[in-house]
């Protein structure tokens, strides 16, 4: 075997990791119901996206669209209905807790704490499903919770209590807890929610460049029309349990289709990074 | 970061075994009749040299046959206690969460006077009557922890304040009946301050010892391989489950495990409170609140805190003595009201 062709077979292998469909949802519904014997409250029809590894996706949608109902069937955390969502070939529901949980990080809205843990605790957890459920955490965990705390610029809150911490501070240990997991995909609701500007810019350029460095699907459930269009690769447009669009900014950012989703008048033009930009209008 | 290592566990556990002990000591020495130290010291080394004949009579009838059982006795259930109020507190999400303050104990001491009715109406070989109580108290203590889990679910979260309320409510409703059978039916039902408020007075078999003590080990056992996992309980369901936790297995383990420390504890001892609050309140201050030293260390804090108590109960008001459950609530009920101002606050 000539050296030559070790290194076609090797950019071609590249090549193939580079095009895989990491993420598949398929043809996923779901039905949400307080008592089996009455109609559902809500209900999702089938959705079907892919996502390749280094893809930033976001669900866009208004409120009770969808769109954190989508972001927990992909997390395996519900069973849907009808279709599938596999990840690398494997269904998610059907993944132990602690499979999964190597393979797939969430970040939720809130995250809520009984006693007081300092930020590096916290990081830790996100090891939990790589140990063994007596074992103490090993060099390696510690190493991986603090390049997690400095992928995220967040090193210097090691020692600080979570309690103690602002919004936005506290956000990027939760995130940094998710990388500890070494995930393949990662889910994100709304984590922008209590962010100020700043913040919000800061956690999403952090989350493109990790996405790209690290090769996570990013999944993130947002409202922030103008963000997504900045940051995502793939938007799901999402309203009333529907998914109505799925597709690159440029494509689903048309006036009409927002303007009868977020049920508000509004103007979309290109921004100079070639990305679209939504100006909402007021005052009709 | 300093993560949690063999080393520290060890450390922290020598030191609360080295208080036990200095505990035990002041226990065996304090009571109706005072022992000396010296003696105490000369006895022990006689029964480590394995010359028994030398022993004093003091040693034999004071120390040997009244203080160390029950002084073993307040062990086992501290410990017990204490470790069930920690996991009833991870379960629930709960930091005010005990066993006596939830009912739990209620339930468990209605079950094991239930037992003691029952006992004599069936047919079965003394060595399987004698487990009739505790595992009547396990029951009683399982069926309440599920009723009071239940009433304290609104809309699939568990509502504090209602689960606590809930606690109280089924507590008193069943000392109601506890009461309503102490008065109606007579028999060897021990007294009713025994049920409702504890006591570690009553004198075992030999063999109840070992009963308790491998009870204790093999529950608390349980409840310590799912000591990760309950760290990670204690933000949420959802979040432990996205972390990698298998919810309903360590829900079932630490349910159940509890319930029989519970049910062991109280089967034993009537319904002592506050212990399983107190003890891992104060654990969670001094060495954090990471179940895998928490839930050892613990264990060892409510031996500590039930041997000390029962000290005080035995030596208070001698010649006379007063239950240690009422030692203990004077103390517990208290430090209930400050936890629970300081969590509203």
């Amino acid at each position: 075997m000539s050296a030559g062709s070790a290194h076609a077979r090797h950019l071609a292998e590249a090549g193939r990791l580079a095009n895989e469909i990491r993420l598949s949802v398929e043809q996923v519904s779901y039905a949400y119901s307080a008592n089996p014997a009455q109609a559902p409250l809500f209900t999702l029809e089938a959705t079907s996206l892919q996502a390749r590894p280094g893809e930033i996706v976001a669900i866009l949608g208004p409120n009770a669209s969808g769109k954190s109902t989508l972001l927990h069937l992909i997390s395996g955390a519900l069973a849907p209905l009808s279709g599938r969502v596999l990840l690398n070939g494997f269904v998610t529901q059907s993944l132990t807790p602690r499979t999964r949980a190597q393979r797939i990080a969430v970040v939720q809205q809130e995250s809520a704490l009984l006693f007081p843990a300092r930020a590096w605790e916290f990081v830790l957890q996100g090891r939990h499903s790589h140990r063994r459920s007596l074992r103490f955490e090993s060099e390696d965990d510690v190493l991986i919770a603090k390049n997690a705390l400095a992928q995220v610029g967040a090193a210097d809150l090691s020692d600080r209590w979570m309690n103690q911490i602002s919004g936005g501070e506290k956000q990027r240990v939760i995130l940094a807890r998710a990388l500890a997991q070494q995930p393949l995909l990662l889910l994100l609701d709304e984590p922008t929610l209590h962010l100020d500007i700043a913040a919000q810019i800061g956690l999403l350029d952090a989350l493109r460049r990790l996405a790209a460095e690290n090769r996570y699907t990013v999944v993130v459930v947002t409202h922030e029309l103008n963000l997504a269009a900045e940051y995502a690769d793939q938007v799901v447009l999402m309203q009333r349990g529907r998914c109505l669009r799925v597709g690159p900014p440029a494509s689903i950012y048309q006036r009409e289709l927002l303007e009868q989703v977020f049920q508000t008048p509004l103007s979309v033009e290109l921004g100079s990074s070639g990305r679209p930009r939504v100006t909402v209008l007021s005052g009709t | 970061m300093r993560p949690l290592t063999l080393r520290r566990l060890f450390l922290e556990c020598s030191i609360l075994v080295l208080i036990l002990f200095v505990v035990v000591v002041i226990a065996v020495k304090f009571g109706a009749v005072p022992v000396s130290l010296y003696a105490l010291g000369r006895d022990l080394w006689h029964v480590l040299l394995g010359q028994r004949a030398d022993l004093s009579s003091d040693y034999v009838l004071i120390i040997k046959n009244i203080r160390l059982p029950r002084i073993l006795l307040g062990i086992i259930v501290g410990a017990s206690l204490s470790v069930a109020g920690t996991s009833f507190q991870a379960l629930l999400r709960n930091p005010l969460a005990d066993p006596y303050v939830l009912g739990v104990s209620m339930g468990a001491s209605l079950g094991s006077i239930l037992a003691l009715i029952a006992e004599p109406h069936l047919s079965i070989s003394p060595a399987l009557a004698s487990l009739l109580t505790p595992l009547g108290a396990f029951l009683g203590a399982g069926a309440t922890i599920a009723a009071v889990y239940f009433l304290g679910r609104r809309e699939g979260q568990i509502d504090s304040a209602t689960l606590l309320l809930g606690g109280v409510i089924i507590s008193s409703f069943l000392s109601a009946i506890i009461m309503f059978l102490m008065n109606t039916l007579s028999g060897n039902l021990r007294g009713l301050s025994f049920w409702l408020m504890g006591d570690l007075s009553t004198p075992l078999q030999k063999s109840a010892y070992w009963f308790l003590g491998i009870g204790f080990l093999l529950a608390a056992g349980a409840i310590y391989t799912t000591a990760a996992d309950l760290n990670l309980l204690l933000s949420g369901e959802k979040e432990a489950m996205h972390l990698g936790v298998d919810v309903p297995r360590v829900r079932l383990v630490v349910y159940i495990a509890a319930s029989l420390l519970t049910g062991l504890a109280v089967s034993v001892s009537g319904a002592i409170g506050y212990v399983g609050l107190i003890v891992p309140h104060a654990i969670r201050f001094i060495f954090g609140s990471d179940h895998r030293t928490l839930l050892p260390t613990a264990a060892l804090g409510g031996a500590i805190a039930l041997v000390f108590a029962d000290t005080l109960a035995r030596t208070i008001v001698a010649p006379t003595e007063v239950s240690v459950g009422a030692v203990t609530a004077l103390v517990g009920a208290p430090l209930f009201i400050y936890l629970l101002r300081r969590r509203l606050s």
